[in-house]
C-alpha cells in the first residue's frame, strides 16, 4: 500500500509564497505526472514530499503515517534526480547499494538486490565502471537503479528525461511505463513534456503559480478542461480562443455571437450567464475544418501553414485579428493570404465564462 | 635550486601522463615538439648550469678562509657532510618539520574549510580573516611570533599563562621545534583553507540530497561524498606544501637560529651555516646535492600520488 496524501501544503521562501495550499491524494500504483509552466513550484512540491524542503505549514502522509517532519531517508520515498547526481567515485554496483550498506543489510541479500536491479534495466555489463563513464540514457537508467534497489513504496521523478536526446527520450519513456507496470509502484512525475504526461500518467496534476488548477486523467484533462489556464496548457499545438458575447442561454444551448458577427449555438449549460456578458470560446486545432466559404461559420485569411507531413497546421487571422490554428490533412495546399471558410465542431467547443472557468458541456439531447 | 629540478620532474610527469590524443599526426606532434623546445631549452640550460657547478665545487675543496687551495678531494665533502653531528639533526628535524606541517594543515584545512563552508553572518570576513596569514612575509611572521606571541616576558601566550597561574613557557628554548611547526603552520593553514574551500563550493547538491535521500548522515556524507570529492585538492595542498617546506629557512633563521644545539635546524639551514658560518663552499655544495637527491625522492612519490590522483579521479 502506498497512498500518499498531501494536506494544505504551503512553502514560502522568504516573502514568497511558492505553494499556495496544496490538497492532493495519490492512490497506490498511480502514475502522477505534475505539469505546469517553469517556475510554478513543481520541483518544490516534490522536494517537500520527499523532504529535502522544509515545509512551512500543512501535512503530508504517507498510508496512514504523517511524514512531515520526518527525515528524508526514513520516508520510504526514493527521487531521481534531473541531474541524476550519481556519486561520481563509486561504481554502477556501489551507486546501487551505497543505500542499502548504510541500511547495514546483509551481504546477500544486497547483492540479490543490486542483480535485480540491474537485470531489470540491463545494466548487468556496465556494473564495475564508474559514472563518467557511462552514456546519458546509462546514466538515467543507474538512476533509476539506485532507487528501485531501496524498494520504495513512492517514486519521486524530477524532470528525469529532459537531458536526453529525443529518441533516447521515446526508448526511455517506454521503459519508464514497462517499470511502473512491473513494480506496481506509486510514482510521482514532473514534466514539461506534454507527451510524456499524456502517456504515462494516470493522473495529471496542473499546476500554475502554486495552485492545483485541475487534477484529473489524461483524457479528461484534455477533453474537459476546468478553466481556460488548462485548456490552453495542454495541448500541441495551442488550443486557439475567441472572444464573444452571449446571446441566448438556456438548457437547449448557448448561442453566443463572435466579434466578427458569425452566431454559434454551441450544446453548453450556459443557465450561469446572462446576456450580453462577455465569454471566450475556445477550440483545439483539430475540431476546426476549412470548409467552402458558402458553408462555413465564419471566413478568415490564411497567414502561414506548417507542413509535418502528416498533417499541416494553418494559422489562419479573423477579420478581428485574432489567431485561429486549424489542423488540415498534410497534403492541403493553400497560399499566403487566401480567403477561407472555416466551420467549428460545435459539440468539440469549449467556452468559458468571465472569471475563465469552463461551462459544463450538455449531454447530447437530441442523440 | 631544489625546487627548479623539481618543477622539471613535475612537467616531465605531468606529460607523461596526459591524455595522449590518438589522432593526433606526427606531422603535428612535430611541430609542437619544435614550438615547446626553446622553452625546455632555457629551462634545461636553467636548471643545468647550476647543477653542473654545484657537482663541480662539491668535488673540490673550496673554502674561502684558503684561497688558491682548490684541489680535487673526491666525495671527501659529502662524506664529510653525510658525518657531520648536524646531519642525522638536519634530516630528522626536516622530516618532521614537512611531516607535522602537512598534517596539521590538511586535517585542520579540511574541518575549517568544511565548518566556512556553513553559511553563517559574516561569512564574507572570516574568510578574508581566514585567509590573510598567507600573506604575510614569512620573516614578518616569524617576527611577530618571536616577539608579540611567544615572547617569554611580554609575550601574549605569557600573558595568558600568568592569567591563569601558571609559569610560562620559554617557547624557543623549551619546545623550539614545536614552536617552529606551530609558526609555519600558521602561514600554511589558509592555504590548505584557500584551496579546499573552493573544492567545497564545486561540490555537487544534488548528489548530497541523493544521499541524504539514500540514508547518508552527516558523517556518510563526509566520508563517502565530500572525501573524495576533496582528495585532488588535498594532493595538491601536500605537493605543494612539501615543496615549500623542504627548503624552510626564513622562519628558523629570524626565531631559533637553528638552535638550541641542532634542535631546530633543517638541511636548509644546515647547509646555509656550513657555508656562510664556515665558509666552506665546496661542503656546502655537497649538502645541497643531498638535499636535492632528497627532495627528488620526495617529489617522485608525491608526484605520483599526485599524478594519479589527477588522472584517476573524476
Ligand atoms: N531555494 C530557493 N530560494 C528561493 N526561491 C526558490 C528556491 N527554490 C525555488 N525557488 C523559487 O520557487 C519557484 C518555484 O521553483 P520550482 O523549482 O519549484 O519551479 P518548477 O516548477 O520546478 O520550474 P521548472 O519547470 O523550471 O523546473 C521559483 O520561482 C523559484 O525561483
Ligand atoms: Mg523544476
Amino acid at each position: 500500500m502506498a497512498d500518499l496524501t498531501i494536506k494544505n501544503l504551503k512553502k514560502s521562501f522568504g516573502d514568497v509564497e511558492i505553494l499556495k495550499g496544496i490538497n492532493l491524494t495519490i492512490k497506490d500504483h498511480e502514475f502522477v505526472v505534475f505539469v505546469g509552466p517553469s517556475g510554478c513550484g513543481k520541483s518544490t512540491l516534490l522536494r517537500s514530499i520527499a523532504g529535502l524542503e522544509e515545509v512551512t505549514s500543512g501535512h503530508i502522509y504517507l498510508d496512514d503515517r504523517e511524514i512531515t517532519e520526518l527525515a528524508p531517508a526514513k520516508r520510504d520515498l526514493a527521487m531521481v534526480f534531473q541531474s541524476y547526481a550519481l556519486y561520481p567515485h563509486m561504481s554502477v554496483r556501489k551507486n546501487m547499494s551505497f543505500a542499502l550498506e548504510l541500511a547495514k543489510e546483509s551481504k546477500e541479500t544486497i547483492n540479490a538486490k543490486v542483480a535485480e536491479a540491474a537485470r531489470i534495466l540491463e545494466l548487468e555489463p556496465l556494473l564495475e565502471r564508474k559514472p563518467k563513464e557511462l552514456s546519458g540514457g546509462q546514466r538515467q537508467r543507474v538512476a533509476i537503479g539506485r532507487s528501485i534497489v531501496r524498494q520504495p513504496k513512492v517514486f519521486l521523478f524530477d524532470e528525469p528525461l529532459s537531458n536526453l536526446d529525443a529518441a533516447l527520450r521515446v526508448q526511455m519513456r517506454l521503459e519508464l511505463a514497462r517499470l511502473h507496470h512491473d513494480l506496481k509502484a506509486t510514482m510521482i512525475y514532473v514534466t514539461h513534456d506534454q507527451v510524456e504526461a499524456m502517456t504515462l500518467a494516470n493522473k495529471v496534476v496542473v499546476l500554475n503559480q502554486g495552485q492545483i488548477e485541475q487534477v484529473g486523467s489524461p483524457m479528461e484533462l484534455y477533453h474537459s478542461p476546468a478553466n481556460r489556464f488548462v485548456a490552453g496548457f495542454l495541448g500541441m499545438p495551442k488550443m486557439s480562443f475567441l472572444p464573444a458575447t452571449v446571446l441566448v442561454c438556456d438548457h437547449q444551448g448557448t448561442r453566443i455571437q463572435l466579434d466578427d458577427g458569425a452566431t454559434l449555438t454551441l450544446p453548453v449549460d450556459g443557465t450561469s450567464l446572462r446576456k450580453y456578458s462577455p465569454v471566450t470560446l475556445g477550440v483545439r486545432p483539430e475540431n476546426i475544418h476549412v470548409a467552402d466559404p458558402a458553408e462555413s461559420h465564419f471566413t478568415g485569411r490564411l497567414d502561414i501553414a506548417e507542413n509535418l507531413g502528416s498533417d499541416t497546421y494553418c494559422y489562419v487571422k479573423t477579420s478581428t485579428g485574432e489567431t485561429l490554428t486549424v489542423r488540415t490533412p498534410g497534403n492541403f495546399t493553400c497560399n499566403f493570404g487566401q480567403q477561407i471558410g472555416l466551420s467549428l465542431e460545435l459539440d468539440q467547443c469549449h467556452l468559458f465564462d468571465d472569471q475563465e472557468q469552463a461551462l459544463p458541456r450538455l449531454e447530447r439531447i437530441a442523440a | 635550486m631544489e625546487t627548479k629540478i623539481l618543477d622539471a620532474d613535475a612537467i616531465r610527469t605531468m606529460q607523461d601522463t596526459a591524455p595522449t590524443a590518438g589522432g593526433v599526426s606526427k606531422q603535428k606532434a612535430r611541430i609542437s615538439r619544435l614550438m615547446v623546445s626553446p622553452s625546455v631549452l632555457l629551462l634545461l640550460l636553467w636548471m643545468v648550469v647550476p647543477l653542473s657547478m654545484t657537482i663541480y665545487f662539491s668535488l673540490i675543496r673550496y673554502n674561502l678562509l684558503y684561497p688558491g687551495e682548490n684541489e680535487y678531494v673526491g666525495l671527501e665533502n659529502f662524506r664529510f657532510f653525510v658525518t657531520d653531528l648536524g646531519f642525522m639533526a638536519g634530516m630528522t628535524n626536516t622530516l618532521l618539520l614537512v611531516g607535522s606541517v602537512l598534517l596539521i594543515t590538511v586535517v585542520f584545512g579540511v574541518l575549517i574549510s568544511l565548518l566556512i563552508n556553513l553559511a553563517f553572518w559574516g561569512q564574507g570576513i572570516v574568510r578574508i580573516l581566514l585567509i590573510s596569514p598567507f600573506f604575510i612575509m614569512p620573516t614578518v611572521n616569524a617576527l611577530v611570533w618571536k616577539n608579540l606571541l611567544l615572547h617569554p616576558v611580554s609575550g601574549v601566550f605569557a600573558a595568558i599563562w600568568q592569567f591563569f597561574g601558571a609559569q610560562p613557557i620559554d617557547w624557543f628554548s623549551e619546545l623550539p621545534l614545536f614552536s617552529i611547526i606551530m609558526i609555519v603552520s600558521w602561514q600554511w593553514l589558509p592555504f590548505a583553507i584557500l584551496l579546499l574551500m573552493t573544492a567545497l563550493q564545486s561540490l555537487d547538491q544534488e548528489q548530497q540530497e541523493a544521499a541524504r535521500l539514500d540514508g547518508a548522515g552527516p558523517w556518510a556524507l563526509f566520508w563517502h561524498l565530500t572525501r573524495p570529492h576533496l582528495a585532488r585538492p588535498i594532493a595538491v595542498v601536500v605537493m605543494i606544501e612539501t615543496i615549500f617546506l623542504l627548503s624552510l629557512f626564513a622562519e628558523i633563521f629570524t626565531t631559533t637560529g637553528g638552535g638550541p644545539g641542532y634542535e631546530t635546524t633543517n638541511l636548509a639551514y644546515l647547509i646555509y651555516s656550513q657555508a656562510l658560518l664556515q665558509f666552506d663552499v665546496g661542503l656546502a655544495s655537497a649538502g645541497g646535492l643531498i638535499a636535492v637527491i632528497l627532495a627528488n625522492i620526495a617529489a617522485f612519490f608525491l608526484v605520483r600520488v599526485v599524478g594519479k590522483s589527477l588522472t584517476d579521479k573524476q
